[in-house]
């Protein structure tokens, strides 16, 4: 995912469709986000780019919605619900994932084992 | 009763009297006294020297401790008839309020200022009358002068308008204190003035009047030019007398002698005797309010007697002991004025009872433990009450005045604010200030002694500080759950 300034940015993506579950008053989705463009890039364990300021999934939840719905650690979110996640703040990411009027939020994440797994089978 | 011969009061005399006075009157007599050895509760050491027939020297004054007055609402204020000179009450506060308005000094005063005055008035008609002299008396052979003239007779009278109020501004002013020695700087200006008007008077008489000069403009500019000239004497005088002590040179200590209570105050270049007056100023808004009770260190109830004020007059033969005894009588009656007070303040408490009762004796034994029973009067305490009503004052707005010892100023002006101090210094009272003077004000009940201590010279360097070495960003890593 190595991102060339001033080229679009290329990846490949799996969608993730995760239903919010309701606790209470809040909707919740059963993961953590970090990173944005305000952040430190340096300190993400899960980037490959250590510039790369884009939102990534730092933890998941067991049993939450967002583990059934395949969300794994370490996914860079580049899409929530269409709107753009790559450049973005922390709290603009949080708050296009926590809109309460939605219920459902369909991400387009991106990891390095989905790259690696189309690259493969382009070989082969 | 006692063979001792003590006094309460004050060993010297009253500052009102004035110098020339004093140097009559030099006979002072102190008397020798031991103290009190069953420990009866007032301690009064009087130092005291065999009285001799020449006069003392020197401003001195012989310092008394405070008389105890713990005990103030069962003192018997008497004096016993037993005494060689004894006088009345009505004698005493007659004494007393005599003393108080002496006007022996203001002669000195007045004499300053209808000079000054004189002078003034005449160096403002001068410039009239150069230009109206010729005129006036040999108008036929004088050169007609058209315009400039006019305009020279216009600038002429605003320049003199200026002037005028110009030294209204400055000199108009009501004095303010009464300072020992003439003020060096004024005296100075004051001749510089006079020697300029009659030199320019001089002149004009030999050159112009007596020759009969005909060139009228020149004339008028001749007053022109000593308007002029006048105003610059007067931006002189400004600067002299206003400008030069404004920016602090100097820091001065002030301790009063009684319990040290100290503050630091700046001045600029002054006289000695204008920084005494600078440091009484700030004395009467800053200092609290002198309370001899605090002082005392042990109580003694059984000392009723000796607290009050019984004047014994045991001196020498042939001593003009009236004019003494009524020196240290009326310095006494001072102190027996707030005595009278208190004795009627508790009548009157009586007779208020119906008004606040529960409040005004909660209030008064507050006051009478922190001994501050004789700065408020019970009308005060119910002024002051009415007066934090009408202006919507919280409780403890009332009682703050009351919580601490205030400044001299909030107290009652004529019993607290006293008016005759005495400046006690080893060198001329003109001379400027320096480092390590030391000056002392003395009133009836304690001392200031005021340090001067040079502000340093300060070396201030600069350092140049790169703007941005100094900013950073906070970079963060946070994570939100959602």
């Amino acid at each position: 995912m190595s991102y060339i300034p001033g080229q679009p940015v290329t990846a490949v993506v799996q969608r993730v469709e995760i239903h919010k579950l309701r606790q209470g008053e809040n909707l919740i989705l059963g993961f953590s986000i970090g990173g944005g463009i305000d952040q430190d890039p340096s300190q993400n364990p899960f980037s490959e780019d250590k510039t790369d300021k884009g939102i990534y999934v730092t933890r998941v939840s067991e049993g939450g919605p967002a583990e059934i719905a395949g969300l794994q650690i370490g996914d860079k979110i580049m899409q929530v619900n269409g709107w753009d996640m790559t450049m973005v703040t922390h709290d603009q990411a949080r708050k296009r994932l926590t809109k309460r009027s939605e219920e459902v939020v369909r991400l387009l994440v991106t990891r390095q084992s989905l790259q690696k797994a189309v690259h493969q089978s382009m070989l082969s | 009763m006692d063979t001792e011969s003590t006094y309460s009061g004050y060993s010297y005399y009253s500052s009102h009297s004035k110098k020339s006075h004093r140097q009559g009157e030099r006979n002072r007599e102190r008397h020798k006294s031991s103290r009190s050895k069953d420990g009866r509760g007032s301690e009064k050491a009087v130092t005291i020297q065999a009285p001799t027939g020449e006069p003392l020297l020197g401003n001195e004054a012989t310092r008394t401790e405070e008389v105890q007055d713990d005990n103030w609402g069962e003192t018997t204020t008497a004096i016993t008839g037993t005494s060689e000179h004894s006088i009345s009450q009505e004698d005493i506060a007659r004494i007393s309020k005599d003393l108080e308005d002496s006007v022996g000094l203001d002669c000195k005063r007045y004499l300053g200022l209808t000079v000054a005055a004189a002078l003034g008035l005449l160096v403002f008609l001068t410039p009239i009358a150069f230009i109206l002299l010729p005129p006036i008396l040999w108008r036929d052979e004088l050169e007609p002068c058209g315009t400039i003239c006019e305009g020279l007779f216009l600038s002429v009278a605003f320049k003199l308008l200026i002037l005028l109020i110009g030294t209204w501004a400055l000199f108009f002013r009501k004095q303010r204190a009464d300072l020992p020695r003439v003020f060096v700087f004024r005296a100075l200006l004051l001749v510089l003035i006079f020697l300029f008007v009659v030199s320019y008077w001089l002149f004009y008489g030999v050159r112009i009047l007596d020759s009969r000069d005909r060139n009228y403009q020149g004339i008028v500019q001749y007053a022109v030019s000593l308007v002029d000239a006048l105003l610059f004497i007067h931006y002189l005088a400004i600067v002299l007398l206003e400008l030069r002590q404004l920016q602090p040179v100097f820091s001065l200590q002030v301790v009063r002698s009684t319990d040290g209570e100290s503050r630091f105050y700046s001045a600029g270049h002054l006289s000695i005797q204008r920084a005494a007056l600078v440091v009484l100023e700030n004395y009467y808004k800053d200092f609290t309010i002198y309370n001899p009770n605090l002082l005392t260190a042990s109580k003694f109830r059984a000392a009723k007697h000796m607290a009050g004020l019984k004047v014994y007059n045991v001196d020498g033969p042939g001593n003009n002991a009236a004019g003494q005894s009524r020196a240290m009588i009326a310095a006494a009656a001072r102190r027996r004025d707030s005595s009278h007070n208190e004795l009627y303040y508790e009548e009157a408490e009586h007779e208020r009872r119906a008004i606040f009762p529960s409040m005004a004796r909660a209030l008064q034994k507050y006051l009478r433990t922190t001994r501050q029973q004789h700065y408020h009067s019970m009308e005060s305490i119910l002024q002051h009450l009415a007066f934090c009503i009408t202006h919507s004052m919280t409780p403890k707005a009332f009682l703050e005045r009351y919580l601490g010892a205030g400044p001299t100023l909030q107290y009652d002006k004529e019993r607290w604010l006293s008016t005759q101090w005495r400046l006690v210094s080893d060198e001329a009272v003109t001379n400027g200030l320096r480092d390590g003077l030391v000056f002392v004000l003395k009133c009836l009940d304690f001392g200031l002694v005021v340090t001067v201590k040079k502000i340093p010279f300060l070396v201030l360097s600069e350092e140049f500080v790169d703007p941005k070495s100094h900013k950073f960003v906070l970079r963060l890593q946070s994570e939100t759950s959602v």
